[in-house]
């Protein structure tokens, strides 16, 4: 990105002031190094995002922002609904709530060593992974309205999983206002038997180490202890989500002239949420939300039943579960009023600071956890919401690595049988149905998490708790 | 008629299709071909299997969108993969036919799914040389 045409308000912050149709400035996140590095999109992007109806502050672009579809991913946007304010079927993207979720094992990574071997082969065989999988769940047309609307409550009520796992999830996992009714029979056809599959891309589950601690304090609250291994697992709302993306993409473009709104690029389609077509959206769209709750909680399920077998005696605990691509109504102060806002986060973690209400009782001084995947052969990190994130960028912070190169470009430059050997070498294991996947999602085609971390922690966006390392990755 | 051909271009986080032909219909057609190259080698798929589309949109453009997605959705809802198409476009309306097999993770590896087209880099046009080019970048 050209930094001339950005004003620098710190080494880690970007300004850009309102011009032509902006209603308010654009903000990036990133420290030099990664904003030289960031796509010129980005800027493009994120100033569409600062002309829309509605919007509140600014438009902020996360330290991993790249090209997306309308909005850039790591982008985050509130709306306020008395204001003419919108929503975006492109600011949240198509696998709404694609998001990761922790699990502790209370295991330490040098027991599990002689298992590593079978703990990969075992999960691989039984979490469904790649395309054309299927999950074990068929869904009948009142099972798959009952899933819409209970989230992760839904799986727990049908055996998968704990009330304790529902604490530790957004929303207490179950999304309210969702409307099953409103999502269309097309999307709930794509999803009759993908509840309990990982799907394909960046998508995972992976087994990681706990490398290093930065933050004693929060790292003892989330129970987090160097040299134990836990669980992660990143996937999202499957076809159903995808399918709602698309359809509601399609209607927003065509309903967008009729309310008056225009549009500086058709992916960010949007429609006032006082409308209809607004209100149809979020219905649909909270119920995608609680399809990638249940389907993070069955797959939660069936993790737990390898273990179960391999390790008696094992039990994985749920640290956290965050979504990454959603539209959320949140509570949030603007300029001294605490207004009601409809915040967009496009490839963006909620990272909530200590007091907040929404978290759960044990969490509630010290702040949310906020989880951040790496790329097979990187680390992820744990980080935790912090009070000045709530001035941030509405308490949002960066959500993994974002892609520094394209699938082609990873393809010529990686072979997939010689990568899994290579990590295989440096003691992580790779299971995938595919090999050009494996190549297309090579770490080296992503930017480096680390620096990504850094730059959001010293934004103050979140701070750093743990840094984990890849152990096995199921690759879908 | 020469000309007939399909080729991907990049995109940071996703890929780009694009579909070349003497017609709208035979450039659809490439870019739907174009669309399962993404996810596995077009030569791999037996084309047995025969499944109806039809889709309307206002424009040409919105209408390519639309057919890379009704694609979608039967690759995702069956579980299949395609690797033949015959289109036929009257105005705005399409309706076509896919020709394709299950998906057979052994036999076709498949990289990567597709999640649906988008109206990124969307573009549908008769060129000089009196061609048509239809592309858009699908997310994957």
């Amino acid at each position: 990105m050209n930094l001339a045409q950005l004003k620098q308000m710190s080494d880690v912050e970007w300004r850009i002031a309102p011009s032509g149709k902006m209603r308010v400035p654009a903000v990036i996140y990133a420290d030099q190094a990664l904003i030289s590095e960031m796509d010129e999109k980005v800027y493009e992007q994120i100033t569409n995002v600062a002309t829309l109806p509605g919007i509140v502050q600014a438009a902020y672009a996360m330290p991993d922002a790249h090209w997306g579809y309308g909005f850039p991913i790591g982008g985050v946007a509130a709306f306020d609904a008395d204001e003419g304010g919108v929503v975006s079927a492109g600011g949240v993207g198509f696998d709404i709530s694609c998001g990761v979720r922790t699990l502790h094992t209370g295991l330490k990574a040098e027991d599990i060593a002689p298992l590593k071997q079978r703990l990969a082969d075992r999960l691989f065989t039984h979490i469904p992974a790649g395309v054309g999988s299927t999950g074990l769940l068929r869904l009948n047309a009142g099972e798959m309205d009952a899933m819409l609307r209970g989230g992760a409550r839904w799986a727990v009520e049908h055996g998968y999983g704990s009330e304790a796992d529902l604490d530790r999830i957004e929303e207490h996992g179950c999304m309210a206002g969702a409307e099953p009714s409103r999502v269309s029979e097309h999307a709930k056809r794509r999803q009759r038997d993908e509840i309990g599959t990982l799907g394909s891309g960046n998508h995972y589950l992976e087994l990681q180490e706990i490398v290093e601690i930065y933050d004693i304090k929060a790292a003892e609250r989330f129970r987090l202890r160097q040299g134990e291994v836990v669980v992660s697992i990143h996937c999202g709302s499957r076809g159903l989500g995808h399918q709602i993306g698309t359809e509601f993409l399609k209607q927003m473009v065509i309903a967008a002239p009729g309310y008056g709104i225009d549009l500086p690029d058709r992916e960010l389609a949007c429609a006032p949420i006082h409308s209809p077509v607004g209100q149809d959206y979020l219905g649909a769209m909270r119920a995608a939300v609680n399809c990638a709750l249940a389907n993070r909680q069955v797959i939660t399920n069936l993790t737990r039943k390898v273990f179960a077998d391999l390790v008696p005696g094992t039990h994985l605990t749920l640290i956290y579960d965050v979504s990454h691509n959603t539209c959320k109504e949140e509570w949030h102060t603007v300029g001294g009023q605490t207004r009601r806002l409809y915040v967009h986060r496009k490839g963006a973690t909620r990272a909530f600071g200590p007091g907040h209400p929404s978290l759960p009782g044990e969490l509630r001084d010290i702040g949310q956890p906020v989880l951040i995947g790496g790329s097979m052969g990187t680390a992820s990190y744990i980080l935790v919401g912090t009070e000045e994130g709530g001035t941030r960028a509405f308490s949002s912070a960066c959500h993994g690595a974002g892609r520094a190169m394209s699938r082609h470009q990873a393809t010529r430059q990686w072979h997939g049988r010689a990568l899994v050997d290579e990590l295989a070498s440096q003691g992580i294991l790779i299971r995938s149905p595919s090999l050009r996947g494996v190549a297309e999602e090579a770490p080296g085609a992503y930017k480096d998490v680390s620096a990504v971390v850094e730059a959001a922690d010293r934004a103050g966006l979140a701070r750093k708790v743990a840094k984990l390392k890849p152990l096995v990755c199921i690759k879908g | 008629m020469g000309g007939v051909y399909w080729e991907h271009f990049s995109h940071q986080a996703d890929m780009g299709v694009r579909g070349i032909g003497p017609t709208l219909a035979v450039a659809f057609e490439q870019a739907a071909l174009a669309m399962t190259a993404i996810v596995t080698d077009p030569a791999w798929v037996v084309p047995d299997t025969a499944v109806e589309i039809r889709c309307e949109a206002p424009d040409d453009e919105l209408l390519l969108a639309d057919w890379l997605n009704a694609l979608i959705l039967e690759m995702a809802a069956r579980h299949m993969l395609f690797s033949r198409f015959e289109v036929t476009l009257n105005g705005q309306r399409l309706h076509a036919t896919a020709w394709g097999e299950a998906v057979d993770t052994q036999k076709h590896q498949p990289a990567v799914e597709v999640k649906g087209a988008t109206y990124t880099e969307l573009k549908v046009e008769k060129g000089e040389s009196g061609r048509w080019l239809a592309q858009c970048v699908v997310d994957v």
